[in-house]
């Protein structure tokens, strides 16, 4: 287990390594600059502009300088927003983007192992038809449709919430839904899936024989095999929800770093787009550990291996 | 095979449902009066401003939300007029010209205030100034300084010594300005945020005030002038400005706060707007404007705005070098079916660059459309029915309508004159990029002015500019810009500035294409919102009644 994580550490910081020198080349390489505008400053102000950046530095100087300061945890002062620094740009968004993410990733595991599990359950009824028409509707009807939707209807018609911004408690309910359907979908089907599987094998009808009830049959011998692919989906799943999506986030206003992933890139805010690519590189890298060990520890067939 | 026994289905359906209507319930008791509701009481001013801005310190502000918000909080010498933004006393209360109209005195009033007590002085616009010119500031418009004697040296750096630029202290309430040459319009360029003062020491206080990244633009840290304080500023979530108790004339400010909401989707500022959280949006998106000229025409605004769309061409390179080309592609574009057909938001179709309602200025009138001297044209520049005529490229930008723009004028330019042209989609800072290198042939531009006067659109094509992009210099269209503005007589000078614009469209490196109107919708309670050119609407006069 030890020889493991430690292997896998080694692993991700070589991968993080890679991320970060090929996104640092890689966005300056793309055509324009920070600087690029509609009204064209001159020489002399690009110029000071440049050098009060480093940017007038050889590009490999710039390189190790920010690998140096990044060693140090500080990803620099971004470009779009001259008062700020990156840190303090993910420090304020990021927490914004998690609790839309795990309130709508809490969401999105109940609705969907219940209805995987009803529908499994209750295979070819029509309870199973109405979760898999649930599932198959949640993966293809996008969230800028759904959004959009509920909004006019609770937000426009009903006056119950905000259509957009991130005020009170109640400009939570309409986001997390929306994102909380969209993730639930393929959950419900992964659920489901897996619970079949699961269903048909021997220690099923041995714990059936031994007459323990179906309700514990279901919650206590075959979640624990079923889950296996939702457990597998929710390692980069988690990372992508915690890290804010840009679709809900365009949709509903919300102050998250998700907005930031494609804004930054179109600013050309170097210092940005790194901050935020590192921060989306590492949750990935350590939800997929975490979900390697979950995975072990729930299937006893899982070795860990270095 | 029924493995779960129903009532254990039934129990668990029954929570969940008790669960959704507990949640429904919550939420229906949480009902609250929308936001305009409790504004309008309140006097507290809900508007959409666009992108989240950048900073809000005033000597970087480079989009009009930053102006906007620059406004509120700071206040320059001469004000402007709510109805027609005609400069008006601000921080002075008179001003003296010289006959040879290039010393300006100002008279500061005393009971100006900074928002932490301290008495604004003619110094503080002296600093204001001297900041804005600092090269290593890198403020994006200090070039509109350069009317100051002295100004370009100093900002260039071939002077260092800011005692030699025209803008001196003669006592706290005495400002004292010389400029480079007669500026008719330098009332009206006072306006422009880029000539606010700041309390240097406010800024000091956070580090260098003569580079970026200063932050003392924070909440509890901005030192301002204007008729509000800021109070809130929450990157992307809002930001909150109230009255400010040392405002010199606080008495006649009505609204008690502005809360400016960063929405940079237009369809989500529209949602907001209908589920009364905004009195006022920053736009209207394009297809949304027949339904409301429909259904609640009251709420729907098309101000004429100083935003010209046109076309810039490449005279660099073949066959656009050829100017009776150039002509036959101006003269063939129907612009009244593009106003028409495909904008529908009060927009007037452009045949200068300059739009109308300048004061002092009348547009020269422009070629027009004429589809047969266009062909005639053509002909005699040696392409006959665009017959060994080369596709032409046009570039443009994803946004708004600028595709149905470019398909609406590539099918005209095929119609009429049989020339093939080829569509280019790019992001912006590719676009911008491309042009800056002068790689393209033909692309969508469009232009803003930043105050009242036709040179913020007529010094675009002077061969020094840094915004020309077309390669297209004229020595006569330069000497006569160089000799307007050395002109006193306003006439005089506007006859000489629209001989430049009439010689520039005859050459025709650009060809416009439309003067933009600004869509918007705003609540039936503001009051005080006038229909400006420059879209600026001095808070100090707006106010909300039923």
């Amino acid at each position: 287990m030890f020889r493991f994580v430690t292997s896998r550490l080694l692993q991700s910081l070589l991968a993080l390594f890679l991320v970060i020198t090929a996104t640092f080349f890689m966005i300056r390489f793309v055509p324009g600059g920070p600087f690029t505008a509609e009204k064209a400053v001159t020489p002399e102000i690009l110029r000071n502009l440049e050098a009060h950046y480093g940017l007038d530095q050889p590009l490999w100087r710039q390189y190790l300088d920010y690998l140096g300061s990044l060693a140090q945890g500080d990803l620099g002062p971004s470009f779009k927003y001259p008062n700020r620094t990156v840190n303090e740009i993910i420090a304020d968004k990021l927490p914004v983007s998690a609790e839309l993410g795990a309130l709508a990733l809490a969401l999105a595991l109940f609705l969907g192992i219940t209805l995987g599990t009803f529908a499994a359950v209750r295979r070819n009824t029509w309870v199973d038809y109405t979760a898999s028409t649930f599932g198959m509707a949640g993966i293809s009807i996008p969230t800028f449709v759904v959004g959009p939707l509920l909004v006019l209807a609770f937000a426009i018609h009903l006056g119950w919430f905000n259509a957009s911004g991130w005020y009170g408690p109640t400009d939570r309910v309409l986001p997390v839904v929306v994102l909380g359907i969209a993730y639930a979908a393929p959950i419900s089907r992964l659920t489901r899936g897996g619970m079949l599987e699961v269903l048909h094998q021997d220690f099923i009808r041995t714990a059936r024989a031994k007459g323990a009830s179906e309700f514990r049959i279901i919650t206590r011998h075959a979640l624990r095999g079923g889950l296996l692919p939702v457990v597998s989906y929710l390692g980069p799943a988690a990372a992508g929800i915690l890290t804010g999506s840009f679709v809900i986030e365009t949709i509903f206003q919300i102050p998250g770093i998700g907005r930031e992933f494609v804004n930054s890139a179109f600013n050309r805010d170097y210092t940005l787009v790194l901050g935020t690519v590192i921060l989306y590189a590492v949750l990935i890298m350590a939800l997929n550990l975490v979900v390697d060990i979950v995975q072990a520890w729930m299937n006893p067939k899982v070795r860990l291996e270095a | 095979m029924r493995l779960l026994p129903p009532r254990s289905l039934r129990r668990l359906a029954v929570r969940g449902a008790a669960a959704l209507l507990v949640a429904a319930g919550l939420a229906g008791c949480l009902q609250r009066e929308t936001n305009v509701q409790r504004g309008d009481r309140e006097q507290v001013l809900h508007r959409g401003m666009g992108a989240d801005p950048s900073d809000l310190d005033p000597h970087l502000a480079v989009n009009i939300a930053e102006a906007d918000l620059a406004s509120a909080l700071f206040e320059g010498l001469v004000a402007e007029d709510p109805q027609d933004l005609r400069p008006v006393p601000g921080v002075a209360t008179r001003w003296e010209i010289s006959p040879d109209q290039l010393t300006y005195t100002f008279h500061l009033r005393p009971e100006a205030k900074w928002s932490d007590g301290r008495p604004v002085t003619a110094q503080d616009f002296v600093e204001g100034w001297r900041r804005m010119l600092t090269p290593t500031l890198g403020a994006e418009n200090a070039g509109l300084l350069y009317v100051l004697q002295g100004g370009e040296a100093f900002h260039k750096g071939a002077n260092r010594d800011f005692g030699a630029v025209g803008v001196s202290a003669v006592d706290a309430a005495t400002l004292r300005v010389r400029l480079e040459h007669p500026t008719p319009h330098f009332l009206s360029l006072l306006t422009h945020p880029a000539w606010l003062p700041v309390s240097l020491p406010a800024v000091a206080a956070h580090g260098d005030p003569f580079a970026r990244g200063n932050a003392w633009t924070r909440p509890g840290r901005l030192v301002g002038n204007g008729p509000f304080r800021l109070t809130e500023w929450a990157p992307n979530r809002r930001i909150v400005v109230e009255k400010s108790p040392t405002y010199w004339d606080a008495a006649r400010v009505r609204l008690n706060a502005i809360h400016f909401h960063p929405i940079d989707n237009p369809d989500a500022e529209e949602r907001a707007f209908r589920s009364g959280q905004l009195h006022l949006t920053y736009v209207l998106p394009y297809g949304k404007i027949e339904a409301y000229r429909q259904n609640s025409p009251e709420l729907l605004r098309t101000d004429p705005y100083l935003n010209t769309y046109f076309f810039r061409l490449n005279v660099r390179q073949a066959p656009l070098n050829n100017e009776r080309v150039r002509r036959a592609l101006a003269l063939a574009v129907d612009r009244t079916a593009i106003v028409e057909k495909i904008l529908r938001g009060g927009q007037r179709p452009a045949f200068s660059l300059t739009p109308p309602g300048l004061p002092g200025y009348t547009p020269p009138a422009g070629s027009g459309t004429d589809p047969d001297a266009a062909r005639a044209l053509l002909a005699e520049a040696g392409f006959p029915g665009g017959r060994g005529l080369p596709p032409l490229e046009l570039l443009f930008n994803t946004s708004g309508n600028h595709r149905l723009i470019a398909e609406a004028v590539q099918e005209m330019w095929r119609r009429e004159l049989g020339v093939e042209v080829r569509l280019t989609n790019q992001e912006f800072k590719v676009v911008l990029s491309e042009r800056r290198a002068g790689r393209y042939q033909m692309m969508l531009s469009d232009w803003v002015g930043d105050y009242l006067d036709a040179t913020t659109f007529l010094d675009l094509w002077r061969s020094d500019s840094g915004n020309n992009h077309t390669g297209w210099t004229n020595p006569k269209y330069d000497a006569l810009l160089f000799a307007a503005a050395r002109t006193a007589d306003p006439v005089a000078r506007a006859s000489q500035l629209r001989e430049a614009e009439q010689l520039m469209l005859e050459s025709a490196p650009i060809i416009p294409v439309y003067h933009n109107t600004h869509v918007f919708l705003v609540q039936p309670s503001v009051r005080g919102w006038h229909r400006t050119l420059l879209d600026h609407h001095p808070y100090k006069h707006v106010w909300l009644e039923k």
